[in-house]
C-alpha cells in the first residue's frame, strides 16, 4: 500500500534500531512517554520494543479518550437513553467502558430493547455509529425523537463536532444535541509533570515525550513549546506509524544526551508549528473552556476540557437535559489510574490479565485498542512469560 | 354430472409483490409461495416428493452434519447475495471436515413486507450456487414474522456429506513443526459487506470471496498430503480461527505477517477504517495444517486449483504451553494475534 508500507518498512527499522542502539549511552536509562494512545498501539501492533535496547524504556500516557472518561460520564450517556428516552449515538469505543451498577453503554443497549413500548412510552436507544455526521442523519431522519451525539475525544475530534453543531444551527434542527466530553491535551501533560511521582518523588521517570500526531495537526507544536522550557523535557511530535516511533525515540535520546529540551517535530508531514487555524478557529467560535473536568486517574483537572458555548445552548445536551455530573469511585482494585499517569505497568496491575480482560474489562485502560492494558493484553503479553520463565 | 370448476390463482406479483403475513400462515398462500417461488427454483427429485421429511440415498461412510444460520446486512452484497452466501457457508463447513457434501436443507425466516422480487432473486441465487456445487436443497421451511422483527430474510442452512473412515481434519490434530495455508487472499467478505455499509467509495471493487470449497479440498486430498487441519476462516476470521485450532491442538504458532496475502484494496480499506485483516470475515477460504515434509506439494495442489491460486504458506505451528497464536510483524517486532474481543470496530482518532 503506498504512502504506508513506506512507514513500516523492516529493513529501515532495523536500521534505526542499529542507530539507537548506537546512540544510547550505556551508563544511563532512557523512559519516555509517549502520549497518545495511537503510539502505543503502534508499539504494540509492530512489536516496536523488540528492536529497542532494553535501557531504552517506554511508558503509556494517558492519551487515550475513552480510558480517561470517568464513570460518572458514562452513567450519564446512560442515563440519557434509559431515562430520558432520547436516541443516544455513540462511537463504538466507549460502547464497552465500565459505568456504575455493572453496566456499560452496550449491556444498557441490550436492555433497552426488551419489552420496549410496554406501556406504550417511547424508551430510549443507544445507537452505535462511525461518525459524527450518522448522528445528524440520524435526527433528520427521527424529527418526533431528541437524538443526542456523544461527543468525546482529544482535539482531533473536537474540530468535526464542532462542524455538527454549526450544521445542526444552519439547518434549524431542533431535536439534535452534543453531551460534549472533549479533553484537552496540554492539561493532561502537565497534569503529569506537575504530579507528586514526577515532581517530587521522583518515582516515575520521565526523560521526554514522544507527543500527539494528529492532535499536533490541529494544536500544532507551539502548545508543548512551555513543556519543553518549563520542565526541561524533550518533546518529539512524531506519527502514528511504527517507522514514526523509532525516528522519534532516536531525536529524544540524542537530545537527552546533549542536554536539550526543545520541541522536535517528526511528524513534519502533516505538522505545523501553527497548526490548523482554521480548526482553531471553528473550535473557538463553537466551545469554550469548562472551569473544571474529571479525568478517570488525573482526577479533577482545572480548565482541561471544552463546554458548548451559550451562543449555541440548543445543542448542549448537558443544559438541555439538565444533565449533572456525579463521580463515582473506581473499582478499588483497578489500577488504571496508576497506569494512566505512567505509575504503574498493566502487567503491575493485580487483576490485570485475570479477572480484568477485553472480554471483561473492569477498568477503562482494558476496552479501547489504544489503551495501555488493552494493547499489552492483546499484542505484547507474551514478554511477560518471557522475563519470568 | 359436471366438474367442479378449477379456481384461478392469481400468479404471484414479482414485481410489487410484498411478503405477509399468509405467506406463513399454512394455507394457500404458503403453498402457493413454496411452489411458485422455492420449489421451481430449487427443484429437485427430493424436494418434489412434497412430504414433512426429504429420503434420501446414503453412499457408505460417516455421516457429517453441520448447521449455519446467515444473517447479512446489506442482502445483497458486491460477489454475492445472502442465497449463495447461505450454500456456499454451509458446504465448507461440510467440506473442510474432509467429507463430500450431498444435500442441503434450508429454513427461512421472512419479515413481513419484504419484497417478493427480492426473495426470489436471493432463491434463484441459492439454486444457482447448489446446482454449481452439485449439492441439491433436498428440503426447505418458510417462516414469516412481522414487520420489525426480522432484518428482511434469515436463511438457515443444513448440510449433510459423507466422510470416508481415517479422514480427520479435527482441529485437535496439529502439531509442532508443521506448516499453515491459507488458500488465498484474505479479508475480502467482510470488506465488501463493509465498504457498501459505510459507502467507502475507494473500496467499491472489493468482492466478496463466497465459494463453495469442496472441489479444492477434494485436489487438496488427492495430493496425497498429510493434511491435519482444515477449517475455513469465515467470522472472527484467520486469527480467531487460528486461535481455535491452537487451543484444541494445544500448540502454539507463529505467523509472518509479510507472507499474508492480501489485496491493495482490502489492506487499504481496513486500514482506513483502522481494522486489522486477520479479524475480518471470509467466505471461500481455507486454513490448512500440513506436516512440514508435504508442505510444498499441498501448496502446488492448491495453487493449481483455480480458488487456490494465491495459496501461501503463513506461519508454523510450535509447541506452547500457552497456546499463543503470534506474528513476526513486517517491521521486524513480535506480537500476538489475540482472538478477538467483542466486536472489532473502527477506531476513533
Amino acid at each position: 500500500m503506498k504512502f504506508i508500507d513506506e512507514f513500516r518498512d523492516g529493513d529501515l527499522a532495523r536500521g534505526l534500531a542499529a542507530a539507537i542502539r548506537q546512540a544510547a549511552r550505556a551508563d544511563r536509562e532512557y523512559h519516555f512517554m509517549e502520549f497518545c494512545g495511537g503510539h502505543t498501539h503502534a508499539i504494540s501492533r509492530y512489536g516496536v520494543t523488540d528492536l529497542l535496547p532494553p535501557k531504552v524504556r517506554m511508558i503509556h500516557g494517558p492519551g487515550c479518550p475513552v480510558c480517561v472518561l470517568p464513570i460518572g460520564r458514562i452513567d450519564m450517556a446512560i442515563a440519557l437513553a434509559r431515562d430520558l428516552g432520547v436516541i443516544l449515538c455513540s462511537y463504538g469505543d466507549p460502547m464497552r467502558v465500565p459505568a456504575s451498577g455493572g453496566l456499560s453503554l452496550l449491556k444498557a443497549k441490550a436492555g433497552l430493547g426488551r419489552n420496549a413500548g410496554d406501556k406504550g412510552e417511547r424508551r430510549g436507544e443507544i445507537r452505535m455509529i462511525y461518525s459524527g455526521a450518522d448522528a445528524l442523519a440520524i435526527a433528520q431522519q427521527n424529527p418526533d425523537r431528541e437524538v443526542v451525539f456523544f461527543a468525546i475525544g482529544f482535539e482531533t475530534t473536537t474540530p468535526p463536532t464542532a462542524v455538527l453543531i454549526k450544521q445542526a444551527q444552519a439547518l434549524g434542527l431542533g431535536n439534535f444535541s452534543v453531551f460534549c466530553c472533549h479533553v484537552l491535551t496540554p492539561s493532561a501533560i502537565a497534569s503529569i509533570l506537575e504530579s507528586p511521582e514526577v515532581r517530587q518523588w521522583g518515582s516515575v521517570r520521565i526523560d521526554g515525550f514522544i507527543g500527539p500526531a494528529h492532535v499536533s495537526t490541529i494544536i500544532g507544536t507551539r502548545p508543548y513549546e512551555f513543556f519543553a522550557e518549563e520542565y526541561r523535557k524533550p518533546v518529539v511530535i512524531a506519527g502514528f506509524e511504527p517507522l514514526d516511533v523509532m525516528q522519534s525515540i532516536l531525536m529524544l535520546i540524542r537530545q537527552v544526551n546533549a542536554g536539550r529540551a526543545v520541541v522536535e517535530n517528526e511528524f513534519s508531514r502533516a505538522v505545523t508549528r501553527a497548526g490548523n487555524r482554521k480548526a482553531q478557529r471553528l473550535v473557538a467560535e463553537v466551545f469554550e473552556l469548562r472551569r473544571s473536568f474529571a479525568w478517570r486517574g488525573l482526577g479533577e483537572l482545572p480548565y482541561s476540557a471544552l463546554r458548548i458555548r451559550k451562543e449555541f445552548a440548543d445543542f448542549d445536551a448537558e443544559r438541555r437535559f439538565a444533565l449533572r455530573y456525579q463521580a463515582v469511585a473506581d473499582h478499588p482494585a483497578c489500577e488504571c489510574g496508576a497506569i494512566l499517569r505512567g505509575v504503574k505497568r498493566p502487567q503491575e496491575c493485580r487483576i490485570f490479565g485475570s479477572v480484568c480482560t477485553p472480554e471483561n474489562p473492569i477498568g477503562s485502560c482494558m476496552v479501547s485498542s489504544e489503551g495501555a492494558c488493552a494493547a499489552h493484553y492483546s499484542y505484547g503479553r507474551f514478554a511477560d512469560l518471557a522475563a519470568v520463565s | 354430472m359436471k366438474d367442479v370448476r378449477k379456481g384461478y390463482v392469481r400468479p404471484l406479483d414479482l414485481r410489487q409483490g410484498r411478503v405477509d403475513m399468509t405467506h406463513g400462515s399454512g394455507g394457500r398462500a404458503m403453498a402457493q409461495l413454496i411452489e411458485e417461488l422455492f420449489a421451481r427454483r430449487l427443484g429437485n427429485a427430493y424436494l418434489g416428493q412434497g412430504n414433512d421429511a426429504a429420503v434420501l440415498p446414503m453412499p457408505p461412510g460417516r455421516l457429517v452434519l453441520s448447521t449455519d444460520a446467515h444473517v447479512v446486512s446489506p442482502l445483497f452484497f458486491p460477489g454475492g447475495d445472502i442465497g449463495c452466501l447461505a450454500v456456499h457457508g454451509t458446504i465448507n463447513d461440510v467440506a473442510v471436515m474432509g467429507a463430500r457434501p450431498l444435500y442441503l436443507a434450508a429454513s427461512f425466516i421472512l419479515e413481513e413486507g419484504f419484497p417478493l422480487g427480492d426473495l426470489a432473486r436471493i432463491v434463484e441465487s441459492m439454486a444457482r450456487a447448489a446446482s454449481d456445487a452439485g449439492v441439491p436443497v433436498a428440503t426447505g421451511d418458510t417462516k414469516v414474522v412481522e414487520q420489525g422483527k426480522g432484518d428482511g430474510v434469515y436463511i438457515t442452512t443444513t448440510g449433510a456429506g459423507v466422510v470416508a473412515e481415517g479422514a480427520d481434519y479435527a482441529g485437535d490434530r496439529a502439531r509442532a513443526g508443521d506448516r499453515i495455508l491459507v488458500s488465498g487472499s484474505i479479508a475480502e467478505h467482510g470488506m465488501a459487506i463493509m465498504a457498501r455499509r459505510e459507502s467507502l467509495g475507494f473500496a467499491a471493487n472489493i468482492v466478496s470471496d463466497t465459494a463453495a470449497l469442496h472441489g479444492l479440498i477434494a485436489a487438496m486430498r488427492a495430493s496425497g498430503a498429510a493434511i491435519r487441519v482444515l477449517r475455513d476462516p469465515t467470522r472472527g476470521g484467520v486469527a480467531t480461527t487460528l486461535n481455535e485450532i491452537a487451543r484444541q491442538s494445544g500448540v502454539g504458532m507463529m505467523l509472518q505477517e509479510n507472507a499474508l496475502p492480501v489485496q491493495p484494496e482490502v489492506a487499504a480499506a481496513c486500514e482506513f477504517l483502522g481494522l486489522d485483516p486477520l479479524y475480518v470475515a471470509n467466505e471461500g477460504k481455507l486454513l490448512a495444517i500440513v506436516a512440514p515434509q508435504d508442505c510444498d506439494a499441498l501448496l502446488a495442489a492448491m495453487q493449481a486449483h483455480p480458488l487456490g491460486r494465491r495459496a501461501a504458506v503463513i506461519g508454523s505451528v510450535h509447541q506452547d504451553a500457552q497456546h499463543f497464536v503470534q506474528m513476526t510483524t513486517t517491521f521486524g517486532g513480535r506480537r500476538i494475534v489475540d482472538w478477538l474481543s467483542g466486536e472489532q470496530l473502527p477506531r476513533i482518532c
